[in-house]
């Protein structure tokens, strides 16, 4: 069990942190024809719409209530019922995600009143859905911001089992899945993939492989995403045959819907690795009562070849991971289920799920203490955002980029970590990273008796 | 390369195969025949020195297969990494221009990488169209001025140990003897003892591993004329002739050199390893034996007595964890008895080893480290070696790089102990990096893992499954 590190130290350097409003536009970016509009200054926006498109490559919808120095003073609410009212106005979307800034909460914000205000004045957008969400940038870090804006939905709109008349099974073959922060559009893709081989039908939300998989489309501009879950599938989650939980921040989300609907929740910390992916897949051919793919039998035993290949590799490979603490979780115990030592374990925030981290110490805290945690326990390896390759570098070892944000990689976005395929290439990516880096190698000696003339000062 | 040189080579004096009628040396039965054949052997065997270009006469797929596959390390040049072949052609064989090519091959080769040598490894094609190597290599050495070595090694002329022979014997008929040594650098002339010369015949530094124990050397006064081959260079193999004393490292490899040099320049010899604490002791105290210098034997004493209590100190630990482990021990020639002892050295457990490359000499030492009654294994043959992993309840099987996959789709804990390995186990230092990866794979979580049964064949849930998958792949 890990114990946490508290942040100590008053400045942050090289932060690991991005932040939570930012995480909640990105669960709003998953749902379709939507667009979030951060409660803030304009700036809250700008900086997350380039986060965003660095990252993802693609053009991003976010708007803002744009507080300025007035009505930050003198009261902002009025800037929200404005603002729902221009969107809607402009853009028609199905739905707006309103996440609070910092700046918001700080000033004293009330988002459920301001939504409450702007539906009294302006009745005609009734059917436009508002998801007002808290996500102070004070507080917590994308993944928690991500989850919050999950459960915000759920609880806006996701009706009760009594008043919506729905009934646990009534699709026989639907089931829910709430994807975490740390899962990527392609990650969501092989999920769908895996489920449907089941003779399941998923409704993913947030669904980001079918919003920001970076596809082409025919019209050249859309002011709302152009794709994730559909706002109406909603209502009918309460009919699915089971909610499957991606992920330790979603579990309150998840147990909001079971209280909701009744329908029965089942959690997983995460995907990757034989283990967690087997008790996945168990899981779904308990519930469709539908016998297992042959092909995933193979890909399976294809794993379990790779994890023999690589362990020569990753045994005992030191590890320095930094991550939002589900990413933190799920590498941390993919990369221990290989033998590997997770000896240097940075996350942003605090979380429940921390204590499971397999790792002596969990720091809370920014990439400067990954770095210092890193040399001194000698690290081999690191995973993490593209901010973290300079502190590869310093370190002088290896990084395989995951996480929020990957601006200096292309299609790091899309890549695949989960299921037995793609754990298999993941573990090859790290074996290969680690053999070519080759940090075992004897560091040449030169015998100063040795008829090598001028060699030594070469190098030198 | 006529068949009496063949036989010439095959009849090594210094061989203890010589005096018995059928093992090692015996000729490769066709259908069931495993190892390389002659140019294999005699291109690893030179391979790593560091700074000659090798160029490999004949069709692609003997360089373009074999290029830059070994472990071996270099301080200083890498010529030895780049891949040079003269990739023959339909047209170079039938029109006769395979002589004519070589000969511009190594013009090239002298022109971009000003090497102080080449060496010409003749292969099957050419030898079987009768390419006069030899004078292809003299008349270029007579144009360009750089010696031009060629090393007749086709693969049909027999195995992989006939080419290491082949090799040592181009290095004694070539290249030894061509130069004289360095004098001694002046601050070794200052040193309060005398410094003496001495060769290892047979060390590749894999890995670099011959880097934890060239230090050792240094500090006894030893200087190291050349380590034919590892992280050697032509100028260093040239001075050989004047050492005082020769070690010969991988048992049998290039046997033919120790004897030859001991007959021609009477440089004493004997055999050694430096795999494992007591070896590396004994092959110290032989080299101060075979110099027979008095202050020279006692400063040996006094390191190996300081470094046997540093690393035994550093590996207690790990002896903890790795003790009464049953090892099974598949591999050629010396390794079989030197990797014994150091596993000895770690308090394992070895409950059988192959003998099938190795001498009456090694089994007779294998015998004494190991008792009478041990396991030797002629067969190594995957299924003979996975029944005898079971029998004998071997937690590891210890082997050569082609063996990894038989234990590991057995699912079996593996090393690899041959020349592709990525990792030093030489030298005192070197126990510390073979007990890592020996805990690295036997206390690996992923063996409950593979072993696990398919969790959803016994659930009894749907219809059986119609299409069967087979497990293979």
């Amino acid at each position: 069990m890990a114990e946490m590190i508290k942040r100590k130290k008053a400045l942050s350097v090289s932060p690991l942190k991005a932040s939570a409003p930012i995480g909640a536009s990105l669960a709003f970016l998953g749902i379709n024809r939507s667009i979030p509009m951060l409660h803030g200054s304009q700036g809250c926006t700008a900086f997350g719409k380039v986060f965003f498109v660095r990252h993802f490559r693609e053009p991003v919808p976010l708007q803002t209530t744009a507080m300025d120095q007035v009505s930050s003073v003198m009261g902002a609410d009025g800037n929200i019922v404005e603002g729902l009212k221009t969107i809607c106005e402009k853009s028609k979307p199905a739905l707006i995600g309103l996440p609070s800034t910092g700046l918001a909460e700080t000033q004293g914000c009330d988002l459920n009143g301001s939504v409450r205000k702007f539906r009294e004045t302006y009745p005609q957008f009734n059917d436009i859905k508002v998801v007002p969400v808290n996500t102070p940038d004070f507080t917590g870090c994308l993944e928690s911001g991500y989850a919050a804006a999950v459960y915000a939905m759920i609880k806006v709109l996701v009706p009760s089992q009594e008043e919506a008349k729905t009934k646990p099974g009534q699709r026989r073959h639907q089931v829910n899945v709430l994807a975490n922060a740390s899962l990527t559009p392609g990650d969501l893709e092989i999920l769908r993939e895996l489920i449907g081989s089941f003779g399941l039908l998923p409704v993913i939300l947030p669904d980001l492989s079918d919003s920001l998989d970076g596809h082409l489309t025919d019209d050249d501009f859309s002011p709302v995403t152009i794709g994730g879950t559909p706002t109406t599938e909603f209502e009918t989650l309460g009919d699915s045959i089971a909610t499957l939980a991606i992920g330790p921040s979603l579990f309150k989300a998840g147990e909001l819907l079971q209280e909701r609907t009744n329908v029965p929740l089942y959690k997983f910390d995460h995907l990757m690795g034989l283990e967690a992916v087997d008790k996945f897949v168990m899981c779904l051919h308990e519930i469709s009562g539908n016998p297992v793919p042959a092909s995933l039998t193979r890909q399976r035993a294809q794993l379990q070849d790779c994890m023999l290949d690589t362990h020569f590799m990753l045994g005992q490979a030191r590890f320095a991971i930094a991550a939002d603490s589900d990413l933190l979780l799920a590498m941390g115990e993919f990369v221990k289920s290989m033998g590997a030592e997770l000896v240097a374990a940075v996350t942003p925030a605090r979380s429940d799920c921390l204590k499971q981290i397999p790792c002596d110490e969990v720091k809370i805290g920014d990439l400067e203490d990954l770095e210092k945690t890193a040399r001194e326990n000698k690290a081999e390896i690191l995973i993490g955002n593209s901010h973290a390759v300079d502190s590869a570098l310093r370190l002088g070892i290896p990084i395989i980029r995951a996480g929020f944000p990957q601006y200096d990689l292309l299609g790091g976005y899309q890549r695949s970590w989960i299921g037995y395929r793609s754990s298999r290439q993941a573990l090859f990516d790290m074996a290969n990273i680690l053999l070519e880096h080759n940090s075992h190698e004897i560091h040449p000696y030169y015998s100063p008796l040795a008829q090598k003339p001028g060699e030594q000062e070469a190098v030198a | 390369m006529k068949a009496k040189d063949i036989a010439e080579l095959l009849d090594e004096p210094a061989c203890e195969h010589n005096k018995k009628s059928k093992s090692g040396c015996a000729k490769p039965k066709p259908g069931s025949t495993a190892g390389g054949c002659a140019f294999d052997g005699a291109q690893i065997a030179l391979l790593p020195i560091a700074d000659v270009a090798h160029i490999v006469h004949g069709p692609i797929a003997c360089a373009g297969s074999s290029w830059d596959n070994r472990g071996t390390r270099s301080s200083g040049p890498a010529l030895y990494r780049i891949g040079m072949t003269t990739d023959l052609t339909e047209q170079d064989v039938v029109m006769g221009r395979a002589e004519k090519r070589l000969f511009h091959a190594i013009k090239q080769a002298i022109e971009d990488y000003q090497p102080p040598a080449v060496f010409i490894y003749n292969t099957c094609v050419p030898a079987l169209i009768g390419d006069d190597v030899e004078a292809v290599c003299r008349a270029a050495q007579e144009r360009w001025g750089v010696p031009v070595v060629p090393v007749d090694a086709a693969g049909f002329y027999g195995t992989k140990n006939l080419g290491n022979r082949i090799a040592g014997e181009a290095m004694v008929k070539y290249v030894m003897g061509t130069r004289e040594p360095d004098p001694l650098p002046e601050a070794a002339q200052q040193l309060p003892f005398k410094v003496h010369d001495i060769n290892l015949v047979g060390e590749y530094n894999i890995a670099g591993e011959f880097w934890h124990v060239l230090p050792l050397l240094d500090e006894l006064g030893v200087r190291v004329l050349c380590t034919l081959s590892g992280d050697a260079r032509f100028r260093e193999v040239q001075t050989m002739h004047r050492a005082e004393a020769n070690m010969m490292v991988c048992s049998k490899a290039l046997i033919n050199v120790a004897r030859k040099m001991e007959d021609k320049y009477k440089i004493p010899w004997f055999e050694g390893s430096f795999y494992g604490i007591t070896d590396t002791s004994h092959a110290l105290r032989e080299i101060a034996r075979l110099i027979n210098d008095p202050d020279l034997t006692a400063r040996t004493e006094a390191l190996i007595e300081r470094e046997e209590n540093r690393i035994r100190e550093a590996l207690a630990p790990w002896r903890e964890r790795l003790a009464g482990k049953r090892v099974l021990l598949y591999t050629g020639g010396v390794k079989s008895w030197s990797v014994i002892s150091a596993l000895q050295d770690l308090g394992m457990v070895v409950v059988a080893t192959g003998t099938k490359k190795s001498t009456e000499e090694d089994k007779a030492r294998i015998r004494e480290l190991m008792g009478e009654d041990t396991k030797m294994i002629e067969d190594g043959s995957p299924r003979a070696l996975l029944d005898i992993v079971r029998d004998y309840k071997a937690d590891i099987l210890i082997a050569g790089g082609r063996n990894m996959y038989t234990a590991l789709k057995a699912k079996i804990p593996f090393l690899d102990i041959n020349q592709e390995r990525e990792f030093g186990y030489a030298g005192y230092e070197g126990m510390l990096e073979l007990v890592r990866q020996l805990a690295l794979t036997l206390e690996s979580p992923v063996w409950g893992q593979v072993r696990k049964p398919v969790p959803w064949e016994t659930s009894g849930i749907g219809e059986p499954l119609t299409e069967k998958v087979s497990m293979v792949g």
